[in-house]
Parts: C-alpha cells; structure tokens; sequence
C-alpha cells in the first residue's frame, strides 16, 4: 500500500482526535486497529514515519508495540 | 377473488382518545370524535355513494351525492363534512335519498360521454359504480345541451393523460397535490359551466407546468380523466401484490397491479406505514427499465477486458467465476479476494454476499455502496448513542415544532417525506435549512424557512459548533435531560469547549459565510421554539434534525454527525415524537446493507469483528473460520489492486466507477485486478473493466426484504419470474456452490430466519410475522416484541448518552488562483443516482442531462451563458456539460447532479474522504468553469472505449 496516502490518513484521524486530548493517541491507535487492514496496519508500522505528525506518530508507535 | 381497488374510507381517518357510538342503519358503530358520518358508515360495511370524497383528503362537499337523512336534524346534510355525534341515528338509504341522489346524477352523466365499454376505465370507475348505486337509467335532460365532451386530451405526461371531457370537476385531483404532495401545481380555472381543472398557468400543459408527476392526482381520480397510459395500453389489471419500491430511502409500498407476469402500475398503498398512501414519479412510474432493451438476461465472460463479451451458460460462468476465485485465493491468500454488496439489492442477498465473502473467500473485504455516503452516520451515531440508525419513524414530524434540514434536499430526494414534512410545516412548524444551496425547501407556495444559512462548502462543523456556542453560552441547553440521559463530566468538556469565544458565530463568520445574527437567531429557534413559542402545546418545543449526503460527505462527515448527535442531546430532543437525528437514507436499502454486515469491520448487527464471541457465534453457524482482522474499504481495495495485494472482486448491484470519486482511479484499480465479477442489470460502466458478467433480477422478481431510513423492515414480494433465471441470492448460492460451499437455501425467507438467528436487533423478524404485521422497525426481540419506531426512549442504547467534541479541521480541497470555485454535488428529483435505471425510462423528459449550476456573478465574469457548454475542471480531472444560470447557488460555488454516465461528474472529484470513514468528499471540489466547445478528450475516449468494451460476440448456438 502506497505510504504516502496511508500516512495522510493516519495524519487526518489524528488531527480529528487531537481534541480528546490526552486520549487522542490511544483513540488514534485504536482506530487504526479497529478500522484497518492487516496490509494497511504493517506497511504504516514498517515504513518511514517522517510524515507522521506527533499524534499520529505515537499511535504507530504504540500500535507496533506487542499487546499495544 | 380477482382485482379490487383498495378500500376508500370517504375521509381521513381521525385519532381521538375519546369515542363516540352512533347507529347507521339500525347498525352501531363507534368511532373517534370527529369522525365523518360516511367515514363510520365505511367501517361498519356501508357505502355512501360519493363522487369528490376520497380518504386521502380532507371532505370537501360539493358533490351532493352522500347526503344523509338524520334523526331530528334538518334538511339532508352532507355525511362527509357532517362529523358523528354520541347517539345519532343516521339513515343512509332512503327513498327520499335515492330520488335526490338520482338526480343529482343525471346532470352528472349529461355532460359525460357515455362510452363505458371502450373506456379505459370500464369497471375502475368510481362515476359508474355510483351511477350503478344510484339505479341511473335515464337522462331526462339528453345529451344535446352544451357539454364539454369534445375537450382534448393533454397527453404531455409520459405517464398518465388528462382528457377533460370525462372530467366531473370534484377537484380531488387539486385537492391531492395541495394537500398530499403539497406542490400546488393544479387549480379550477373559471367558475360555474366554464370549471376546468388546470395545470399551471395559462398555456400550460402538465409537462410544462409546476406538476412533479407524483400520480397523487391520479390516484385520487375517480374517473379515465386523469389515468395511466399504461392501463389505456394494457386494460384493467386482474390482481395485486404489495411490495416495496426500489428506489430511495423512504421505502413506500406500492400495490404492484398485475395482468398476469405484465405489471400495469403501481398505486401507493395506503396502509404502508413509510408513504401514507404517497408516491413519487420515481417509484409510481419510472419501473419501465425492468424490461428495457438493454438489460442482460445471458451470463458472459471473457478472458481480458479489450475481448468482446461471451455469452455462456449459467453452469459455465459459475464454474469458470469459481474456478478463477478458488485459483487467485491458492496463489494470492483470501485476503486478495473481496466484495461489494448492493444497497439496492434485499437483506437476504446482502447477507449472502457477505457470507460469501467472509466464509468463502475467507476475507473481511467487504464492503458497500454506503461507505460512500452514510458510512459516517454509522460512525457518528453509534460512538454517541450506541447504534448506527436514525432514531425516529417518518410519522415523527407530524409532532415536530422546529425542523432542522442540513445537508439534504428532501423534495428531490426524498420527495415522499418532503411531503409529509411539507404539511407539517404548513401546520405552522418553523423550519430552518442550513444548506450552500437554495433548496426547494427554503421557499416554495405556502412555506417559507425561518432561516437559510447559505454556508461556505465544507463547514458545517464550524456551523454546528457555533449553534452550540450558542445554546451554551446563552444557556439554552436541557440540563435536566442532561444529568438524566447522558454522561454530565462529558457534556461539561464539551460545554466549555463550544463556549470558547473561538467558537462563536461572530468569530466564525469569516470561515462559513453565515452572518452572525442569522446563526444566533437559528440557534434560538432550534433550542427553545422561538420568541413566543405556545407553551399551550406542550412544555417545551419538538425539534427534529434531519439530514442527509451534505452532511456525510465531506472530510469531517462523521465529526459533523457528532456535532449533530451533540446538539440533540444539548437541548434533550431526543427518546419522544417530533424530535430526534434523522439520517435520510440515499438509497432503497442502504440501512438494511448496513445492518447486515456489509462493512469490513464488523459483522452484522453492528458487532465489531474482533469480538471473538460474536465471531464464534458465526463459525459456528457457518461452518468456517472467520478472519479476526478487519478487511479493506472499497478504496482501500482499489489503492491495493494497484499494489496487488487485492486481484479479485464480486460486485453486486452497485457501479463504482460511476459513483465513486475519482473515476480515473477507480478505473485504475478495476483495470489492476485478474477477476472483476459484475452482477447486475445491465452492462454499467464498472462492467467496461468486468471479466465476468452475472445478470440480476429486479425487485420486481425477488422475495425479500428491505430497511428504509427509518429502521423500517418490509417485504419485496416476487410478481413476476426473472428473466435471468434466478433471483439474486439464488446467484449468490450458486456461485458459493460452484466454490464448494454446502449451502441450501431454497427459499428467501431462510435467509431471514438465519438473519434473526444470529442478529440480536432481528431475532423476533421473520417473513411471516412481516406478511401478518405489514412493517416492523428494529430492534425486534424479547426487549422490543413489536418493534422500535422510537429509539432511545427510556435511556441510550449505550447506556448514557456521550458528548463528544469535535472541532473544525479545514478540508485539504482548497480553491486557489487555478481552482478559485466550490463545486458541490446533488440529485434531482426524476432521476435515482447513477441513472440506470431512471436513465432508462422517460423520467429523462425532466432531466436528459447533468447541468452546472453557476450564479451570474460567476457566468459573466467569464463569459458563460445560459445552455453554454462549459469545462469543468479540477485538480483531479476535467469534464464539459451545460451550465444553467441562477442565483440558487452564491458566489464562489457551483453546482450539479452525477446521474448521467457521460457527464461524468466524478471525473472531477476528489480523492480526499472522511477522517473516519473514507465517505468521500463530494460535496467540496475546487474547481474552475471555463466556456467550452463541446466533450472533453477523456469523454470522447471513454465514449468510445465504452461502446468497445460492451461489445457481445455473435456465436452459433452449439
């Protein structure tokens, strides 16, 4: 999957999040978890996370740790 | 037993908590204060002869032939404007009745032609059965005098004619569009011997004229002057069958009148509980496409998409489709495999579908048309309520003070409901319409909105927010309700977070383009009736959001859903009649698709596929393991045939490169994948990138099911045998046969009672207990016998209702020196979505072509007038139609409809979605208008690359 686009989205969500505050990265992560593709979830924990803003960022971070 | 027409009360049915008895006849009978004495002869099994009384409007009296002799009242009243009184006896067949009836009968039939047994409405006349009541059988008078037998018939409407000279003046035709459908198209034009009834102004004809072609007046005739064309064709119908539309939301029932397998027309049915007995020129007359040339009976095949079609057998293309699927999932894994459900298609067949999927193929990768417009209201309702469904019925807004319409234009696509809405705002509800658009809505005979808030394009949360700034800081909000209902720690984030002077209407007005006086004003309105709100009615004022596509289709879709969510709550408008969050469904059974799992996420019954109890209830079921991880989105797929991860789709019923946005990408993806299996009607344009063609049946050859908007489950019953053979989930059978699955269904309602089985909110449905009770809105189980018309009632599906905050993210589709308009996008009443149907029929009369919709402002700058061709263009791609000049759009935005496959709206739109869902952005593209000569290159290319792609091979027989 193109991480170009799987980067933007991730960066939409998290934007749309940050107003729950503190929860916004666990909220963000576990909309990835809840909504995405196995091909989706492993190509935006394995890619370069340099487009990532910090939100989203920690959520992949926190997603591509095991047990999350 | 033969044809009957339905059963006509005289007057509408009248609701009252107390009753009254009378005797009619020497027969008692007791019915609701204020009912009409012919309406409560009709119950208790008499018939007073009548001619402009039909129950579908309020009594008019003119026609003098239901009079009535009662006991110690004077004269002989008029028994439909005469309501029942406790202990009236009343006497409806007298000779002293009889002699005037009579006569006012033969000056009836001395200005009608009396040629019964060629008329197309021989024995479907209700002038001839009172004639016949009466004992007519002569005319004293002849037939010598003037008349207006020689008046000619206006044939304009495709559908129906007006012929004048069999016309009795009772005007229930004018009576009908003002009081059902609310256009107030007709009129009695002149007085006395000269009444005609007439369409629009002076030199009308119906075409011409305001007239919506909803049949309202043709139902309510009771003569041939206003008829179908089909039954002058065809005859009388010889049966009925009640089914269900196929076209929007609303979801009206028709009676479906037959000779033999032929249908005749539809009628709106009068006990369905969606339409009332209303219909739109859609469902009532454009079904002609269910037998139109260009519809595929044969399944085909070929090897690559340049090949021309092959027609094969069934058992070669199930065989050929299951042999190439079970090939891919060997070398590529399930997860390359995936389908499309079809909002238009039953419950029972998208069930299937997504079985086959999650079963057979193995994959979540399912998912359908409404990922594309209500996807966010799944989204948005069920993380603040707890379920992804509007929580009231359509009867609702009959109690509704104040209506809230944003985003949704419901009298051209929910023309039924814009009806009923209509009426109530009639009644005297105030109405306020936040839309960049001026709909029909905002001003039309008899209504006019309190308020229009012409938005900027893309900012209805910023909107939303600073009505909430409003009820908030001017403390109008619903506390009570508040710590009763919902979570009070929530509501207090979300209280400070809108009360931030950031959000107020003022600070916000540069972003949305409301003035601010104009939104505050609103806001008052919605939270507390208005200044001088009747506190007589009820203590406190109903207010009812309804909302549709421009609200879900924009990058914050589901934060918009919220933002409405939110402000229910805020103001306790929500759990009772008159109030509520009601999501207007685009298609058919786009709640229904929902409800079964179409979603890669979850599976049905909204239960996230995570969930391992859940899932083990289906393995069990099933006989399979299910893949615990969710699957792709539709544009998911795509992006992930382009990868190719993803080589092979089954798409029911659905054209996703006419409807989804960004046509050359989809086109890209479709063209990526080894197997595209296309089961439909006729060759859409998916089908140009298709290697498998399965044809469908239509909702006239299926048993099953559909959910309308308003969570209501009712029947499609078969009328007549497919022409391809088998109904749609029979093909979906045969293909999961053809892959080895052991299933047997041999009837749809098996499908049902495995629906029931595994989905709490459907475990008391079944097709009997539809057939007995007409209509059921889920949930239907132990909790809810008789189903939910009201959600919400006593407390949150959720438990307590949670505010969440949402805050205005700007769209990353930004108008620019290149691009400096706003495109937005819509429907039109005559035709349904991508066309194919409505296309099809002569609905194209009313609209042959997608027109952009530009202000003057923006024509003249740039040279464009009105029927000029113009180029479209994007960032994405570009298109040429014809613009239309008008002042309904502001400045700065521009506007049309996608139903038309050569127009090709979304070659222009944008790949940008909903944060949460990936609802594409429609509604805002950046684009500039320039004059144009005529189609653009990729037009042309596709025109012709089309007409190639559809190409049939001729073989011999053997």
């Amino acid at each position: 999957m193109e991480l170009g686009r799987l980067t933007y989205m991730a960066n939409q969500i998290a934007r749309n999040l940050a107003p729950q505050g503190e929860a916004a990265v666990e909220l963000t992560c576990q909309h990835l978890r809840d909504f995405w593709d196995p091909r989706m979830k492993a190509a935006i924990i394995g890619g370069d996370r340099a487009g990532l803003d910090p939100i989203a960022r920690a959520a992949v971070e926190r997603l591509a740790s095991p047990v999350g | 037993m033969g044809y009957d027409r339905q059963a006509d009360f005289g007057t509408p049915e009248v609701r009252s908590d107390t009753t009254v008895t009378l005797s009619i006849d020497g027969r008692s009978v007791t019915v609701p204060a204020g009912t009409s004495v012919m309406r409560a002869a009709a119950t208790c099994g008499g018939s007073i002869p009548s001619l402009c009384a039909t129950d579908s409007v309020k009594a008019f009296g003119s026609c003098r032939m239901c009079l009535v002799e009662i006991e110690g009242a004077r004269g002989l009243p008029a028994s439909c404007t005469t309501p029942v009184a406790e202990g009236m006896v009343v006497h409806t067949q007298t000779e002293r009745l009889a002699r005037v009836r009579k006569g006012v009968m033969e000056l009836y039939i001395s200005d009608h032609p009396l040629d019964c047994l060629t008329c197309s409405a021989n024995n479907d006349c209700e002038l001839q059965d009172t004639a016949a009541e009466v004992g007519l059988r002569d005319v004293r008078y002849g037939y010598g005098g003037d008349n207006h037998l020689g008046a000619p018939t206006d044939g304009s409407n495709p559908y129906f004619d007006f012929d004048p000279s069999k016309c009795i003046v009772c005007s229930r035709c004018v009576r009908a569009c003002d009081e059902v459908q609310g256009t107030l198209a007709l009129t009695i034009d002149g007085r006395g011997f000269a009444s005609v009834v007439s369409a629009g102004q002076a030199g009308d004809d119906f075409l011409s004229s305001e007239c919506v072609s909803c049949g309202a007046c043709v139902a309510a005739c009771p003569t041939a002057t206003l008829q179908e064309k089909a039954v002058k064709e065809i005859g009388k119908p010889e049966r009925a069958v009640i089914t269900t539309c196929a076209y929007c939301g609303v979801g009206c029932t028709f009676r479906a009148e037959m000779r033999g397998e032929q249908l005749v027309r539809m009628v709106p049915w009068k006990d369905g509980k969606a339409n009332r007995g209303h219909s739109c020129v859609k469902g009532r007359f454009a079904w002609g496409y269910a037998n139109h040339q260009d519809r595929i009976t044969r399944p085909m095949i070929r090897e690559s998409i340049d090949q021309p079609w092959r027609e094969v057998s069934w058992e070669e293309a199930l065989g050929h489709t299951a042999a190439r699927l079970n090939a891919i999932k060997a070398r590529h894994g399930a997860r390359a495999l995936g389908g499309i459900t079809s909002s238009r298609c039953t419950n029972e067949e998208v069930w299937l579908v997504q079985k086959l999927v999650r079963s057979g193929f193995g994959s979540n990768n399912v998912d359908t048309c409404a990922r594309v417009c209500h996807s966010p209201t799944g989204y948005g309702l069920s993380k603040t309520y707890g379920t992804s469904a509007g929580t009231q019925d359509f009867d609702s807004v009959m109690d509704a003070d104040v209506v809230l319409v944003i985003g949704a234009n419901p009298t051209d696509g929910h023309p039924v409901f814009a009806s009923r809405l209509k009426r109530r705002l009639r009644q005297g509800a105030k109405l306020i319409v936040i839309d960049p658009r001026r709909i029909d809505l905002v001003r039309s005979p008899h209504i006019e909105a309190a308020h229009h808030l012409a938005l900027q394009p893309g900012t209805n949360v910023a909107v939303l927010t600073a009505f909430a700034h409003v009820i908030v800081t001017e403390g109008l909000a619903d506390e009570a309700f508040i710590r009763e209902r919902c979570d009070w720690d929530e509501y207090q984030d979300w209280a400070r977070f809108v009360a931030d002077e950031r959000h107020s209407p003022e600070r916000l007005e540069s972003v949305t383009r409301v003035p601010a006086h104009d939104l505050r004003e609103a806001a008052r309105l919605y939270a507390t009736g208005g200044p001088g709100w009747a506190s007589a009615q009820r203590n406190k004022p109903n207010a009812a959001i309804y909302y549709g596509l421009g609200v879900t289709e924009h990058s914050q879709g589901s934060s918009t859903v919220m933002a409405i969510a939110n402000l229910a709550m805020a103001t306790g408008n929500i759990g009772r009649r008159g109030v509520g969050v009601n999501p207007l469904r685009g298609q058919n059974n786009v709640q229904g698709s929902c409800d079964m799992g179409s979603f890669p996420h979850e599976l049905p019954g909204y239960r996230h596929i995570s969930n391992a109890g859940v899932r083990a209830n289906f393995e069990a079921d099933w006989g399979a393991a299910l893949d615990p991880e969710p699957g792709l989105r539709i544009n998911n797929m795509l992006d992930a045939a382009i990868d190719g991860s993803f080589r092979a789709i089954y798409i029911q019923g659905e054209d996703i490169l006419q409807s989804d946005p960004n046509t050359h990408h989809v086109a890209a993806g479709l063209k990526a994948m080894e197997l595209v299996i296309v089961h439909d009607l006729f060759l859409n344009e998916t089908a140009n990138y298709a290697h498998v063609f399965l044809p469908g049946s239509t909702f006239l050859e299926k048993t099953g099911t559909f959910t309308n908007a308003e969570r209501r489950v009712q029947m499609v019953r078969k009328v007549m045998e497919p022409a391809n053979g088998y109904e749609d989930w029979q093909v979906t059978q045969e293909l999961a046969k053809a892959m080895g699955l052991g299933w047997d269904y041999t009837d749809s309602g098996q499908i049902m009672d495995e629906i029931a089985r595994l989905t709490p909110t459907f475990a008391g449905l079944s097709h009997a207990r539809l057939d007995a009770e007409g209509s059921l809105q889920w949930p239907v189980n132990a909790a809810h016998p008789d189903g939910s018309p009201i959600m919400h009632v006593d407390g949150f599906v959720r438990g307590k209702g949670k505010f969440i905050v949402t805050d205005y993210v700007p769209t990353d589709e930004k108008t620019g020196p290149r691009f400096p308009l706003l495109l937005t996008t819509g429907r039109i009443l005559s035709q349904y979505n991508v066309g194919a149907q409505t296309r099809r029929t002569a609905n194209t009369v009313w609209h042959a072509e997608d027109l952009l919709e530009i202000h003057p402002l923006d024509a003249e700058n740039r040279g464009i007038n009105e029927g000029d061709w113009v180029r479209l263009a994007s960032r994405t791609g570009e298109t040429t139609l014809r613009a239309t000049v008008t002042d309904r759009v502001a400045p700065g935005v521009v506007y049309t409809t996608f139903h038309h496959p050569a127009t090709q709206a979304n070659v222009v739109t944008t790949e940008f979605s909903d944060w949460a869902t990936n609802c594409p952005e429609y509604k805002v593209t950046a684009v500039q208008v320039l004059p144009s000569n005529g189609p653009s290159d990729w037009q042309e290319s596709y025109a012709s690359w089309s007409e190639k792609s559809r190409r049939i091979a001729v073989e011999p027989a053997e």
